[in-house]
Order: structure tokens, then sequence, then C-alpha cells
């Protein structure tokens, strides 16, 4: 079967299922479901740019789809005018200390001479650390103590929270650049490590900084791209017209906003695949891919392979960034404490492996199809388990066992599929070719 | 006194905790650096071996205390360790044969089988979840403390006192006898030179007529046994919970690299030099410091330089900054 075929193929497979969805649950799970697998596909297209093009192997997308979420907050939530003044230049200041302390540590290593320059980086370093708490701890308590329960955070710049994506992208790609330098030019296990780590910092700091993101006390109600469901229904213009499709108004008004969110997000999505698609095939992609196939033939062609895969790295980073601010806007709250590796970095990756590594279309086509499975599996897993348990008697500490171990289901589930498709299919459902 | 003071109190908040904690690591990146050496790839799934092992063990703990039987002062969970070796190994083969097996006789790129790893990261993580749960377990029983506190301080006189507990010795006996028995077995024995011929040359091994199959087998015996036994002291010490032992991961892989990737020797350096540098940085060092310098001096904060939920940024910045100044680690792995 060639791509040609098996492209309409799935997305028709995928058409049908959703509607399936609609008719057998409800519109507005579909629809929940679609929007949530859009985003995900958006990812998956992130994790395809750099393993499918150029086989890197990533594994802090959780790290970076968070700092999309933090990007979201910083960006859309109104500040605290009492916490700024409290701590904020102060907190800003000892921003800028650690950032120079840094760079100041890495330019006395490079400038001074071999034989103390550790010495000298060390020293640096120290005073810089000392000279960083002594600013930073005042401010963050200050800024903390302005009334905990509801703020105790300095608060975002106030914009409207579309301006998130792209920020959640830069954010994204910062954080790629800083891992990028060390980490690429190693082993490729080395690169996996790596990423791994920063996801988890990251998330550590999201969930410890309670100045920067309120930590685990959330930050909720986060402003909206699209109307209220509320707003709508008290909308005379809109009950009538739902009242013209023969909908109540409340299923309306749910609908009405889950069916905006889709269009902005598959306007992105849109949008990305086009950019992906051009590079793909473009004398970029090409290179990229030489790259990946035989990296010391590149290297002889004249092809800086470290810069090429510091580039690809940095740019599917941002992506993930992108998703993480879109997934944070749909949700309206950044919840740090939800953040796991399974869910955000492995599932990820499970979606481009099944859809096919190095095909935008099949990581496309992956991370909707999967992220169906991830939610659907739940219940079907308890309905098994539920017929299982039948067997045994009424009540029973194992019919109870058997029934509550159906949540994790869909773990096993989601490594069979991975297990299975790397072992049958390895180039996945959409082929790179 | 005020120095033994300090140091009573170094030893009982950083150097027992860490040592215990090290040797932890230590028995874990084995199992990582083992499979890295014979096998040659990263093996994703080693938190989560740890966890089935130690699930196991759990498990039959349960069972043993259940008919009455115990080990007086300590845990029962040590008698029920030879189970939960014997589980695991039954999981790793049957994984190897069903998954790794595949992929070996294609002589697939390293990348790929770390992949693979992943879903088998995915398989376990669900096992494990689906007999026992998420929550948190403890499951050490018998004596708690050798010294308590209370004991030591009468016995010294001094203010601070120490206290070791039983898991903590118990890790530290068990850890030296591991690898004593599994060094003895690395240099001594056929089987061992011959695991670890085939780690240094693949071809040349084949060619003097190793079995690599048999090298493979043996391999995952000897990662089941330690990602148990690793799994196992770690509960024992703190609590037992899923997803730590995946959180593990990168300590553990951390402690491997700085060693060297496939060096045993680097294997258990590493991780005592990620142990102690996690405790020493996230422990609040005011009362120590409090000791040795005059009241004027004395710091008001609590001089701790990282807080406890940073620790993994401890073991993320040791392994950078082996990856920059020597990315084969410190006692020459093979990775370049």
């Amino acid at each position: 079967m060639t791509n040609a075929l098996r492209l309409p193929l799935a997305t028709a497979f995928l058409v049908a299922l959703f509607i399936g969805t609609g008719y057998v649950q409800s519109w507005n799970t579909a629809l929940q479901l679609l929007n949530m697998g859009l985003v995900s596909a958006i990812m998956a297209l992130g994790v395809n740019l750099q393993w499918g093009f150029a086989g890197l192997f990533n594994v802090g997308v959780m790290g970076f789809v968070a700092l999309g979420g933090l990007a979201a907050v910083l960006v859309s939530v109104e500040p605290v005018p009492a916490a700024w003044q409290a701590g904020g230049p102060r907190a800003m200041i000892a921003m800028i200390a650690g950032a120079l302390t840094i760079t100041g540590a890495i330019v006395t290593y490079r400038r001074s001479p071999k034989r103390w320059r550790l010495w000298a980086m060390l020293a640096v370093l120290l005073v810089g650390f000392v000279l960083y708490r002594w600013l930073f701890s005042p401010a963050r308590d200050a800024i903390e103590a302005i009334d905990p329960a509801s703020t105790g955070f300095l608060g975002g710049l106030g914009l409207p929270i579309l301006v998130a994506w792209p920020v959640g992208g830069l954010l994204a790609a910062g954080a790629a650049w800083l891992i990028g330098k060390t980490a690429l030019g190693l082993r490729s296990d080395y690169l996996a490590i790596a990423t791994l780590g920063i996801a988890e910092i990251i998330i550590a700091v999201l969930k410890n900084e309670e100045w920067l993101s309120r930590g685990v006390k959330d930050v909720y109600g986060l402003p909206r791209p699209v109307p209220n469901e509320i707003d709508l229904q008290q909308d005379p213009g809109f009950v009538a017209q739902a009242a013209e499709w023969g909908l109540d108004p409340v299923t309306a008004s749910t609908l009405w906003v889950k069916l905006a969110y889709t269009g902005l997000i598959a306007v992105v999505l849109v949008l990305l695949l086009l950019l992906a698609q051009l590079a793909l095939n473009s004398p970029w992609g090409r290179m990229m891919r030489a790259i990946r196939d035989n990296e010391t033939a590149a290297e002889a062609m004249g092809k800086n392979v470290t810069r090429r895969h510091l580039q690809v790295f940095i740019l599917g980073s941002a992506i993930c960034g992108i998703a993480g601010a879109m997934m944070t806007t749909l949700d309206g709250q950044l919840t740090p404490g939800t953040y796991q590796p399974l869910r955000y970095t492995f599932l990820i990756w499970v979606m481009v492996i099944v859809g096919g590594s190095g095909n935008n279309y099949g990581a496309v086509v992956g991370g909707v199809l999967i992220w169906w499975l991830w939610i659907q599996v739940d219940p079907m897993g308890r309905a098994l388990m539920g017929f299982l348990a039948s067997g045994l008697p009424e009540g029973s500490a194992l019919a109870l066992h058997v029934e509550d171990a159906a949540q994790y289901m869909r773990l096993f589930t989601m490594g069979v599929i991975l297990l299975v498709v790397l072992r049958f299919s390895p180039r996945g459902l959409i082929p790179e070719r | 006194m005020d120095l033994l003071n300090a140091l009573v109190a170094l030893t009982n908040f950083v150097v027992i905790p860490a040592a215990a904690y090290g040797a932890q690591l230590a028995l874990g990146a084995l199992g990582v650096t083992l499979i890295y050496g014979i096998l040659r790839f990263s093996n994703f799934a080693h938190g989560d071996t740890m966890a089935f092992g130690t699930m196991a063990t759990i498990l039959t703990t349960w069972g043993l205390q259940a008919a009455g039987i115990g080990l007086g002062p300590l845990p029962t969970a040590l008698l029920a360790l030879p189970v939960g070796i014997l589980a695991t190994s039954a999981l790793l083969l049957a994984t190897d044969r069903m998954v790794y097996r595949f992929y070996r006789a294609q002589k697939a790129a390293p990348v790929i089988l770390v992949i693979v790893s992943m879903g088998v990261m995915f398989v376990y993580n669900g096992l494990t979840r689906f007999f026992i749960g998420v929550d948190d377990r403890t499951f050490s029983d018998g004596e708690r403390f050798i010294v308590s506190a209370r004991d030591f301080r009468d016995w010294s006189g001094l203010d601070e006192a120490l206290a070791i507990k039983t898991s903590q010795l118990i890790t530290l006996v068990t850890a030296v006898v591991v690898v004593a028995a599994l060094f003895w077995f690395l240099n001594r024995t056929r089987t061992g030179k011959s695991m670890r011929a085939f780690s240094d040359n693949e071809d040349l091994a084949l060619l003097s007529g190793i079995s690599p199959e048999r090298v493979v087998t043996v391999t995952w015996l000897l990662v089941a046994a330690l990602a148990t036994v690793a799994g196992t002291l770690y509960g024992l010490d703190k609590s037992f919970k899923p997803f730590t032992y995946f959180q593990l991961l990168l300590p553990i892989f951390a402690a491997a690299i700085v060693g060297g990737l496939g060096s045993p020797l680097g294997a258990i350096v590493g991780g005592f030099i990620i142990a102690f540098s996690e405790v020493a940085v996230t422990y609040p060092l005011r009362k120590i410091i409090g000791y040795l310098v005059p009241e004027s001096l004395e710091p008001g904060g609590l001089v701790q330089l990282l807080a406890t939920e940073y620790k993994f940024a401890v073991s993320f910045v040791i392994l950078i900054v082996v990856l920059i100044f020597r990315p084969t680690g410190l006692f020459r792995g093979k990775s370049v």
C-alpha cells in the first residue's frame, strides 16, 4: 500500500472514530477528545521533527510542554501590584545577578590561564551564589506572603492568552538551546538522559517556585480566547440560534465553545504541518535526513552536524512549547502536580512511533489516534475488568482489587502497542516513504 | 566537645543516610552498566524493573507475615528476597525472549533498543501498578534501630544523637556482600570472564567460542538480582512507591555515566558520588556550622544550599559537568 492510499484511509478511519464516539458517547466527549488529540498531534509533530528528521532522542518533552504552560500563566494572568511592590524589582535583580554569575563563570573559565581557571570559575560561582541568595530570599518571602490563599505570586503581564502560544515556543526554545549546547555532539543516549533530567528539573521549579507559578497551589481561571458558556447562554441571539438548530442553550454553548477551540488549534496545526512539510522537502530537510542516515558522510560533505542538530532540536522543542501553552489554555489552568513523564513524554513517543517516524502526516495521525486510545482504553479496561470480576464472588477482596486495577490497563496497553508496532511494523502506520 | 557534636551531627544526618542511599544507587547503577556493557543499550525500564522486583518481594513478605514467619529483629523482606529475585528473573528472561532477542538478531541500532525499552517500561509500569497500586507502602518490620538516639546520648553524654536504622546497616552489609560476589563472579569464574570478554570485544569473544545467548541470559539473571536487591533495600530504607522508582532512573543513570558506562567499579563510585552530593547539598547545615563557629558568627538561615525538592538537579549538574569535561566517565567507560 502506498502512502497515497494509506493517508486518506487513516484519515477516514479517524473521522469515523470520532463520529462514532459522538454517537455512542456524546458530541461533547468527542469534541473534547478531538481538541486534546489535536494538541497532542502538535507535540508529536515537534518530536517527529527531532526524531524523524534528525534522529535526536528527546525524552524531555514534558519539560518543554510545561514551559509552554508556564508561558500561558506569565503572559495572560493579571499582574499582582502588591506582590510587585513587595519584592518584584528585587527578585528581578536577583534573576539578573544569577544569569550574570553563570555568564561570568563561563567567561572566567575561558579567559583565565589554564592552571587556575577551574578555581577561578568556582570562586565566581560561589560569590555569585551567595549574592543571589542574599538578593533573592527576602524578595521571595515578601512576594509569597502577599495574600497566599489567592495570589502569593507575581502574576503575569495581563496580555491576551493567544500571545502566550508563541511565547511558550520561545521559552521552550531557550531551554532547548541550553541543553542542546551541552549534550548534543555526544552519544545519543546522553542526550536522552540529559533531557530526562531537565524535564524533571523544570517540573520541580514549577512545583516549588511559588512566587513564579504558585506551585502546587495551581493557577486557575486563566483568561480564555473564546467566549464563556454562561455568557453565550444569556445572549438572546445565541439562544435563538440554538433553538433554530434544535439544541437546548446549555448543550449548544458547550459545543460551540469546544468547536471554537477546535478551530483555533486546527489553524495552528495546519500552519505547523505546512511548515514542517515544506521543511521536509526543502534542501534543509534533505540535509537533515542525510545527516540522520549517515553522520560521517554528511560531515565529510562539509555539513556541521552538531550545529544542525542544535537547530532542529530547538525547533522541535519550540513546537512542544507551543503545544504546551495551547494545552494549558484549553484546560484554563496550570497544575504543575499533574505533569507526569509517562503521559507527557513517553506517550508522545508512542504517538510518533505508531504514526510513522519521519512522516509529518504520520505524526499527526498517530497523535490523534493514540490520544483517543489513551482515553478510551480506560472505560474499555473497566468494562473488561468488570466482566472478569463478575465471575468472582460479589464484593470479595479479589473482585474489588481486579476492578480497582482497571485504571492501570492503559499503561500496559500503550506499552504493548508500542512493542507490537516496533516489532511488526517499525515504520509505523504511515511510513516515511 | 563542640567539634565532637558537629561530627556526630554530620555523621547522623549526612554520612549515614548518604552511605545507605549511595549503596542503593550503586546496586542500581551496576545493573544499568551491566546491560550497557553486554547488551549495549541504556535500559530505560531499569527503574521499573526495580519496582517490579520490590513488589514481588513485598507481596511475599506479606504472605510470610500472614503465616507468622519472620526473622526476629531483621525485616522479613530479607527472607522474601529470593522469591522476588526469582520472579524478576522470570520476567526479564521472558522479556528478553519475547522482545529484545529479535532486535539482537537484527543487530538493531542501540537507540532502537532504547525505544524498545521504553515500551517495556510502560508494560512493567502497568504490571506493577496492576498488582500493588500506586500508593506508598512500608513493609519493614523487626527492630527499627540498631543504635537509638536516646541510647547514644546516654552513652556518650553529647548533645547530639546518633541513630542508626536497621535498614541502613542491612543496606550497607548487603551491598558489600552483593558487590563482592559480583566481582568474584566477573573476575574468577569462567562465565564471568566470558562476559567480560564479550563486553570488551564481541567479535573476538564469538570467535573463541563464547555462546552469546548464554552470556545474555546470565546478564539478565545478574540484573534481576541486582535490581531486586537495590529496590528492596531502597524500599526498606524509605518506602515503596512505583513512581519514586521510576524517578530513581535519573540518579542511577547519572551514577553509571559519571563512573563510566560499562565499568562496574565506576558504577559503585558514581553511586556514592551522586548520593553524597545530593544529601550534602540538600541538608540544612546550620546545626553543624553552629557547633563550629562562635555564636556571633552563627548563620541566620538554614544554610541549605538547595531545597530538597531539587535533589534531581544535583545528579543532573554532576552529570552535565562530567559530560562536558570527561564524557567517558571517571573510570573510562566505553562510550564517547
